[in-house]
């Protein structure tokens, strides 16, 4: 079943500059009772974004109109605790298709990457340096090339390369799923099972 | 080379290997659960495909029931559609469910290893990141998400790179009153929320052989506490005894043949690790957590560390946790007033933690200021509990036992604490909320649990039981 292909993006991006962020702060338990994989946006960041009110928090990130764009920069350690592919659902449909981090949690990788939202992984002084670029400037704008690996800052010119699986990669730029790769194996499976028991 | 136990497992069911790309990683067991299987039980329908293999796939309700007046409708109508959900996609694919009515209903890493479907040699998948708990067994197991939920029902098969291997050794004798939780505090403490990110984890070392089998899922049920992928332990004797009888597992001449290949599970002696910790069993005491992720523990009896202790990268992290929890670096925990206890959850919702609860609050009585939620993992844990005089022995001492589910774990159901009040739960995350919004989490012991439930504060569980 294909997805959308992932194409080079010019964007500003959100600054979260704040280490362990977990799956429960990305989206809380109690938004998980969907069916669907649509609509976890809106709950994105809830008890970050909004008090107990329901009041949008102004101090938020997310609530301030000076940082917009498909771009999500965040500290170390980023998706760290439970498995919930609605978390990577959530800020896709937030509207990001980028999540920039010095360090990734396993399980919020693959997931990101099944979803179409790319997890690009840099080093912390490279991640510094964009936190510090994007508070000097709101405006300064990002280019992902998945084709080269490369993220640009506009303004200094500077790429940082960065990695992804060859195979990960060529599912993100063609729009394909696991699950199309595997029922493609479905006789060396069989196979394997006759020689498995 | 010479393998290791996880090398052993995962190469025997590597289907397809191509340099650079995941490994198709055959999968023999696969627990499903209501939240995080609706979407990719959709996704099958949607391409008109069959589960592959419903006979290897089990599932039941746990994260979103009630527990309370469980033989009642589900009130919560999103929690009801869930649960309807499941039971209808069960129903459609074949696939077994131990549904809120079922004897065997549970959470999902209790009833696995207590009916004797979780067995060495294994790969394991579930949607939740504490599918490792399994790993007890000599396993390979581990949380994925929706969509590989979706690959698995579809191909029995799940891509995956083989990750890197880390080993934690603890030796020496334990001393009373630690328990495994303490342990794997400790070690989370030490390797830290991130340590193990990348890295699959096996526990070695006589502190951890000399763990019940239910304690070693739990120090393997919070391996992913560290970030890693998974825990395991190679299997012996206290697995053998364990498994024999249990329902799923071989019967009669099937089960010693089983044990002989079981035998073989272990890691060679000059096999290699990635990464390696050995940790002295002497140095560790009944721990608790301070903070907002399950690194940030320290021995009961001791202090929260001051501000210019940690690393400076930590420095913000550990001001907006205090904040949070309305600590003060330095502080000590002990003394420190707490208004709920919960025990149960995946880490420790099991037989043996509600028989150490019984024991220490035997013959004594619940502080006032403390409301106690105590939920069995399973309703076979439920019926021992009650066969074997715990559920008494907790109500003369002003306690009451709840229904099984995940609970105030992760409150997804009713079971919240509310903001700003103090839980020492003996559940596997103090994340910002994830006991209700504004919750303060203290990550424990059941054994430290009963005895704050006793002494209405925080306190040396040592001490209510006579232990010093």
């Amino acid at each position: 079943m294909s997805r959308e292909k992932f194409v080079t993006i010019v964007s500003t991006a959100v600054p979260l500059p704040m280490e362990n962020v977990d799956t429960d702060q990305i989206i809380p338990a109690r938004f998980l009772k969907a069916t669907t994989r649509e609509g976890f946006g809106e709950n994105l960041f809830r008890d970050w974004r909004y008090d107990s009110n329901n009041k949008p928090n102004a101090d938020f990130v997310l609530n301030n109109s000076k940082f917009l764009g498909d771009i999500l920069v965040g500290g170390k350690n980023f998706g760290s605790g439970s498995s919930r592919e609605h978390a990577a659902w959530a800020i896709y449909d937030h509207g990001f298709k980028v999540v920039v981090s010095s360090f990734f949690a396993d399980i919020f990788k693959n997931n990101a990457l099944n979803s179409g939202l790319l997890p690009i992984q840099i080093s912390e002084d490279d991640l510094e340096e964009i936190f510090n670029a994007i508070e000097s400037d709101s405006k300064e704008k990002f280019e992902v090339d998945l084709t080269n690996q490369t993220l640009r800052i506009q303004s200094s010119g500077k790429a940082i390369s960065f990695d992804i699986n060859p195979y990960k990669k060529e599912c993100m730029l063609n729009g394909y799923d696991d699950i199309d790769y595997l029922i493609n194996l479905k006789s060396e499976i069989e196979a394997f099972e006759m020689s498995h028991r | 080379m010479s393998k290791t136990l996880f090398d052993k497992i995962w190469d025997s069911h590597v289907v397809k290997h191509i340099a650079n790309d995941p490994d198709v990683l055959y999968i023999d067991k696969h627990l499903v659960h209501e939240v995080t299987s609706p979407q990719a039980f959709a996704g099958l329908e949607k391409r008109g495909i069959k589960v592959s293999r419903p006979q290897n796939t089990i599932a039941t309700v746990d994260h979103n029931v009630p527990t309370i007046d469980q033989h009642l409708p589900i009130k919560d109508q999103l929690s009801k559609l869930q649960v309807d959900k499941l039971t209808e996609y069960c129903e459609k694919f074949g696939v077994t469910l131990y549904g809120l009515n079922h004897p065997y209903q549970g959470i999902v890493h209790v009833i696995g290893p207590q009916l004797g479907h979780t067995q060495p040699g294994m790969t394991i998948v579930c949607g939740d990141s504490h599918t490792s708990t399994h790993g007890a067994f000599g396993a390979i197991a581990f949380g994925i998400g929706t969509s590989e939920v979706e690959m698995v029902l579809a191909t029995q098969c799940i891509m995956q790179p083989k990750p890197n291997k880390m080993k934690i050794s603890v030796e020496g004798d334990l001393t009373s009153g630690v328990t495994a939780k303490d342990v794997v505090l400790y070690i989370i403490s030490k390797v830290s929320t991130s340590g193990g990110t990348g890295y699959f984890i096996e526990f070695t070392g006589s502190a951890i052989r000399s763990l019940s089998m239910e304690g070693r899922m739990t120090v393997c049920n919070m391996s992913i506490e560290m970030g890693a992928r998974g825990g395991m332990i190679a299997p012996d004797e206290s697995t053998f005894t364990y498994l024999r009888g249990r329902e799923f597992a071989p019967q009669g001449d099937d089960f010693d043949k089983a044990v002989e290949n079981w035998r073989k599970l272990y890691s060679e002696p000059d096999a290699l690790f990635d990464k390696e910790f050995n940790f002295d069993a002497a140095d560790i005491e009944p721990m608790i957590t301070y903070g907002t992720n399950p690194g940030m523990g320290v021995k009961i009896r001791g202090r929260i560390p001051s501000i210019g202790e940690v690393k400076d990268s930590e420095r913000n992290s550990l001001e907006k946790s205090l904040a949070y929890m309305g600590f003060q670096a330095e502080d000590e925990l002990i003394g420190k007033s707490v208004d709920y206890i919960f025990v149960g959850s995946c880490t420790n919702g099991r037989i043996e933690d509600l028989r150490e609860v019984a024991k220490a609050v035997k013959g004594k009585k619940k502080a006032n200021n403390i409301i106690a939620w105590i939920v069995p993992g399973s309703k076979q844990v439920e019926e021992q509990a009650n066969k074997e005089g715990i559920t008494r022995i907790l109500e003369d001492a002003g306690f009451k036992l709840r229904q099984p589910g995940c609970s105030a774990c992760l409150a997804m159901n009713d079971d919240k604490i509310p903001a700003g009040k103090y839980a020492v739960s003996t559940s596997n995350r103090n994340f910002e909320g994830r006991q209700g919004p504004g919750a303060r989490t203290m990550l424990a012991s059941p054994l430290t649990a009963a005895a704050v439930a006793i002494s209405g504060k925080i306190v040396d569980p040592r001490e209510i039981v006579g232990l010093q």
